[in-house]
Formats: C-alpha cells, structure tokens, sequence
C-alpha cells in the first residue's frame, strides 16, 4: 500500500468577493443619453463609430454620446463621474 | 475566445449576470465595412442579434440574482487531504499547479526545511498579485512561496531570491495575449552564496539554482495570483518558452563595467533581483569591427517598439564594445537608444503602441506627445534609455549577445531584506 502524504495547498490568498447589484434598467431608451465607452483597445474606437451610427440609423432618438478613459486600463474618476451625472445608461466597447 | 474571461471577472467581481454581448474575434485589424458586419450581424456567444442583446441588456427588467450579485468565500484549508504520491501529482496537474512537469511534493516537512533559508515568519504578508491589471490581486505570505518553491526543487538557501523576486508583485503569468515572461537577474554577493550560475550556459539548464529559481517564480505566480488558465486567466496565444525557467545571474567578475544593480543605485555589497517584464523576442549576434553598429540598428528596429530590449552581452563582446569607447554601461545604453529609430508609420501601426502609449502622448506625455503629428517617414527614436537594459552573461567561449524584449520596470528588489 503507498503510503499517503499530507501536502500544503500551493494557492494564495483570494479577496472575499461581495455581492453587487446591477445599475437600474431603463424601460426604454428613447430620449435618453447613452454613452459608448471607448475603452481604447487597437480599433475599439473604429469599432465605436459603427455602434454609434447604428443608433444614428435605427435608433435616432436617442441621444448617444462618445467618451474614453485618460488611459488604457486605468480606473479615470472624472470619465465616470460625467456619464453618472449626464447619462442614464453605458456600453463600455470593446476588446480584442 | 473571451467569453470565459469576461464571465469569469463579472463574477470575481460579484456581479456575476453582468449584460454581455459579443461580437467575432478579432477587432483588431479589421476594416469599417468589417466591424459594421460585426455590429449587424449575430451575437456568436449568445445567439440572436448583436445590437439587440445590447438594447435588451440596457432595457430589460433585473431579477432577483441581478439585485443579489454573488458572495463568495474562495480561501482553502491550509493542508489537501492526504493522498499518494501518484494521486497528487495527478489532482495538482488537474487544478493546474504545475507547469505540467512533475514537481516535488510540498509536505510539511520539506516546506519547514525551505523556511529555514529565511529569518522572515511563515505568516508574513510577502505581498500581493494578480495576472493583469483588470483582474483582483490575491496575497500571499513567506510560507506559500516556499510551498511553491519546494514545488519547483528549490533549496532553502535560494529561498530569499524567490522571496525578492515574488515581492516585486510582477507576475512571470501574465494573462497577455502577447505571451510575456519575467526574466529574472540576480545581481551582489548571493550569487555565489548559493552557486548560480553566470557564464558558460548561465542561460539554461546548466544549473541548479538558476532552473529552479526561475521555475519557483513562475509556479509562484500562477498558484499565487489565482491561476494562469487558459481561457480565463491566462490569454497568451502562442505562449512563452521563458515561462518554464528563466533566471540568471550577471556576470559581475568579467564585466567591464559596475554591475546592473549598482548602476541602480544598490551597493555593490548587497544583493538584488531585477525582473523583466517581456521575453516576447530573442535576437542573436556577434560584435565585429565593421558591421557591429549596423547590426545593432537593423536588430533594434526588428525588436517591439512597446518591448524594449535587455541585451544580453557576453563578457567578450562586452570587452570588444570597450575597445570601441563604451567604458561605461550608461554609454553604451545611451547609444543604443539614439539608434533605435524607425518610421513613424512603423511605429505607431502597433496595436501596444495604439491601445497603450497613444492615449499618453494625446496626455501630452513627452516623447510620445511629439510623435503624434510626426509625417509617415519622419525617424522617430523608439526607446529612451530608461527602456533599455544592458547585463553581462556568459561564458567567453564566444563574443556573442542576445537581445531579448524585457523592459525594467522601477522592479529591482532586495535580496538581503528577506535573508
């Protein structure tokens, strides 16, 4: 019979994780402000554009604006306080 | 490719029903009428509608789990269950904590053994890491390394090494899509303390403290930041042969020059790590008299201008750059970023150089700010000399050097402080 060894988990430490609700929804988002978050990957930007002209052709009501963190992967208070404060709702687009 | 990836991090984020909607990989690279495609085409994750998955997930009523998100408790016992030999390299190969080559088998006894090789406490917090910048650091402590570093055969006396190397909170598992490694170089007095090896072969595997030290950081790594997955948490696409090992040491008595972390501000007495961030490309080259510049300027061109280079020299072609007026590390560094140009049209067509430096230089960050404007021909200088590090290693059986992508980034750590 082997004999059976008591080993140490090889794993670190991992942050407890706390639920968080999703942001309200709206009903619609016909007269509302709706920013597309370029979040500044290689062609996100191209990319952008196409989601904004399709709301330009199919959704023209609703009022949709461009906006970009100050760098790539890097928390920018000041991008996020101005959609909280002007918009009612955010896609944030788009990866590799 | 990303779907994984994306669920996963809504979820250690604890918003786990987070709206996704996905469109064809890549973005990259592809034309207007391209990404339009994509915009009306179908979600190839999800089904349906691209743009309708987004308006119904901006639009849609929440549900009860959308308002709860998810709690979770993710820590593990301390010991696994006790098993065979044969059953634990199985179920470790299994939860990947290995690198898929046998490891030695962390017990009790042999990690005591490995913590004698330090002064610091087991439950000391050695710090904290993550596999890249949008994922939750995890910690981790003086006896979790060792658990790692008995993993990858390492003796209790390299132990400080692996401890400095782990501090420097740079992964050697980035989850990049580029395929980084972390090559490590330990400078000072350790090297010889415990036998590591800087000349003939110092680049591998010709040493025991060397393969496993480098081994130690990279199993460290993964098993410490919360796994290198792929699909999840590790996304490099063709991946890295540095990853298994890659740690050296300089060259100090054959170097012309003071050694690498003096030239940083350390002692000469104390001893270092220093880690770089890349191992993306590896060019080879010999010093002659008549081409040798030409030949550093066409291989600086051919290195990643968002990876700037280690060169890794021999102690012969570093005599021979002697010969030629460097007396000096710095001015040789200096040289070498005068003469890392490249067309502007080259240098921005990146996607790093895109996604990372670009919104720097619309920041107004010099150099990269007069870049912008630059005209498709114009030269541009691709490296400062902060982005370029110069070490001796080798053995004098040739006047050779390896260029090797690995910028420093501010990560030359102590080794005596974790004695």
């Amino acid at each position: 019979m082997p004999e059976k060894l008591t080993v140490h988990d090889p794993r670190g430490y991992p942050p407890q994780v706390t639920g968080k609700p999703l942001a309200p929804r709206l009903q619609s988002l016909e007269g509302r402000t709706l920013y597309l978050v370029d979040c500044l990957f290689d062609n996100s930007d191209a990319f952008v554009d196409q989601m904004h002209a399709w709301f330009a052709e199919h959704m023209p009501g609703v009022d949709v604006r461009r906006i970009k963190p100050r760098e790539s992967w890097v928390d920018d208070p000041e991008m996020c306080a101005a959609i909280q404060q002007d918009g009612d709702a955010a896609v944030l687009a788009v990866g590799l | 490719m990303f779907a994984r990836l994306a669920r996963s991090v809504a979820r250690a984020n604890g918003m786990p029903t987070t709206r996704q909607a996905f469109v064809p990989q890549p973005v990259v690279g592809r034309s207007t009428d391209e990404l339009r495609a994509y915009v009306d085409g179908e979600d190839p994750v999800n089904g349906g509608a691209f743009m309708q998955r987004v308006i119904e997930g901006l639009t849609h009523p929440l549900q009860d789990e959308d308002l709860d998100g998810v709690s979770f408790d993710r820590s593990a016992p301390r010991l696994l269950d006790a098993d065979t030999e044969d059953g634990l390299q199985r179920l470790f190969m299994q939860e990947r904590w290995t690198d898929f080559l046998p490891v030695v088998m962390p017990t009790e006894q042999r990690v005591a053994a490995m913590l004698g090789g330090t002064s610091r406490k087991p439950d000391e917090i050695v710090g904290r890491m993550r596999p890249t910048a949008f994922r939750e650091f995890w910690e981790f402590t003086v006896e979790k390394v060792a658990v790692n570093a008995v993993m990858a055969g390492a003796s209790p006396e390299y132990l400080p090494v692996i401890l400095a190397a782990m501090s420097s909170g740079m992964t050697a598992r980035s989850s990049s899509t580029t395929s980084f490694a972390t090559i490590a170089m330990v400078n000072g007095p350790i090297r010889n303390e415990i036998g590591m090896n800087s000349g003939i072969g110092a680049f591998g595997p010709y040493n025991h403290a060397n393969a496993t030290i480098g081994r130690a950081f990279g199993l460290a790594s993964q098993n410490l930041q919360g796994g290198s997955t792929p699909n999840e948490t590790y996304m490099g696409s063709q991946g890295n042969s540095y990853a298994y090992s890659a740690a050296f040491a300089e060259n100090e008595e054959r170097s012309p020059w003071t050694p690498f972390h003096v030239q940083h501000g350390f002692d000469a007495g104390t001893s270092a790590v220093s880690v770089f961030f890349g191992g993306w490309y590896t060019q080879f080259g010999t010093i002659r008299d008549d081409t040798w510049e030409e030949r550093f300027r066409v291989q600086m061109r051919a290195s990643d201008p968002f990876s700037g280079p280690l060169v890794a020299l021999d102690p012969l072609a570093a005599n021979k750059l002697v010969d030629y007026g460097f007396d000096t590390r710095e001015k040789l560094v200096e040289w070498l970023s005068e003469n890392s140009v490249r067309p502007a049209r080259e240098y921005w067509d990146n996607q790093w150089m895109q996604t990372l430096v670009r919104p720097w230089a619309v920041l107004g960050q010099e150099p990269f700010a007069g870049y912008l404007d630059a005209a498709p021909d114009d030269e541009l200088r691709t490296y400062r000399p902060q982005d370029i590090s110069v070490a001796v290693v080798g053995g004098e059986t040739g006047g050779t050097y390896k260029m090797i992508g690995g910028a420093l980034r501010e990560t030359i750590v102590s080794v005596d402080d974790w004695r």
